[in-house]
């Protein structure tokens, strides 16, 4: 039987390396959540690069009216958001935009075209673009994006009006709308690592 | 060219025409209903508005194969549409038009405001007729005729 007083150093040589054991795990554990949140966030800047691009943002206006172009001009002929945001009952989005692009007349549309409510604008007053952090403040709001979870998200941005950003088809003029810097695939992806990294939001 | 069945103020049509066609052209030059106006060719004016599936759209950007089943009803069936014949009378009781160009697509545009809003304020009227241009300049007396509509509707 051994004595106590030879048991002591064991006890504590293993008190030791499991100490040890347990921090170098906690150290591991922070730097994977470093850096899961790094990718998380690498991923949102791609996602901001396509929400901020015109074919998303002109309809993600803080005021009483779409925009347009490139240039994100205010939407022509007296477009008003209306209550719901699809214009008023003479002059509807659907008044123009039907459930397709019209690429012989120029007139984009895809199902369900609408502006995004007022909770969701990603523009100040002035109709500048607001920051990354902002907006993804504003897209991971419960309160303000209409209660979508991650999950939900990634399901909405596979709708077919989110989609359309990237078949924007034909101006009137017969020349092609400019699309997001990278393509719905790349974008799907970015949103799902977004995701799994806990939707992280830069400072 | 394909050949494409629209219904049109209640009447079964057939139009064969290239898909892209824009669906005013299908109804003027086709169905030689010319009581709906070409203006710009770029839904900037409004003259071209009928009511598609009973929304009132600009005939000259919506392609004649995107109309699909939904129903047309232009200026034409106007006289025995109940909003639309008041609309109509009020029209000559304020003595409305000058030229008459955009005229149509003004009264189609006011009866889809009266059809949802049976009692419009200027504001209403102003942003539900903001996208229909009248060279002439009779927007006062164009609100005047839709107030006095709205007045024998309710």
């Amino acid at each position: 039987m051994l004595r106590p007083i030879r048991i002591i150093p064991f006890a504590i040589l293993f008190l030791v390396t499991s100490f040890a054991g347990i921090a170098a795990r906690k150290q591991e554990n922070t730097a994977r959540a470093h850096s899961t949140r790094a990718e998380g966030l690498t991923a949102w800047q791609q996602i901001y690069s396509v929400m901020s691009h015109p074919r998303c943002i002109n309809c993600h206006t803080a005021g009483n009216y779409p925009q347009q172009g490139d240039d994100r001009h205010r939407h022509l002929f007296n477009v008003v958001r209306g209550p719901e945001g699809k214009g008023v009952p003479a002059l509807q989005c659907a008044t123009c935009h039907q459930s397709s692009n019209a690429d012989s007349t120029g007139m984009p549309g895809a199902e369900g075209w609408h502006l995004a409510p007022l909770s969701m604008r990603w523009q100040d007053a002035t109709d500048k673009i607001l920051p990354s952090s902002a907006v993804c403040n504003t897209v991971t709001d419960r309160a303000k994006n209409g209660g979508l979870d991650g999950a939900a998200l990634i399901k909405h941005h596979q709708t077919e009006l989110v989609k359309w950003a990237w078949q924007p088809g034909l101006r009137n003029d017969g020349s092609a709308r400019s699309v997001p810097p990278i393509n719905y695939e790349q974008f799907m992806t970015a949103t799902r690592n977004w995701v799994q990294a806990g939707m992280p939001c830069p400072q | 060219m394909e050949t494409f069945k629209l219904t049109v103020n209640g009447q079964e049509k057939e139009v064969t025409a290239d898909p892209g066609t824009p669906l005013l052209w299908a109804l003027r030059e086709d169905l030689k209903m010319t009581g709906t106006k070409y203006g710009c060719g770029i839904a900037a004016c409004g003259a071209c508005t009928v009511h598609l599936g009973g929304v009132p759209t600009r005939s000259c950007v919506v392609p004649v194969s995107l109309v699909g089943n939904r129903p047309i009803v232009t200026i034409e069936a106007m006289a025995d549409d109940p909003i639309g014949r008041v609309v109509q009378d009020a029209w000559i009781s304020e003595d409305v038009v000058q030229c008459g160009y955009c005229q149509s697509g003004q009264i189609m545009s006011a009866v889809a405001l009266l059809k949802n809003t049976p009692k419009p304020t200027d504001k209403d009227i102003e942003e539900s007729l903001g996208g229909n241009l009248c060279r002439c300049g009779t927007y006062l007396r164009i609100r005047q005729a839709i107030k006095t509509a709205a007045r024998q509707l309710t």
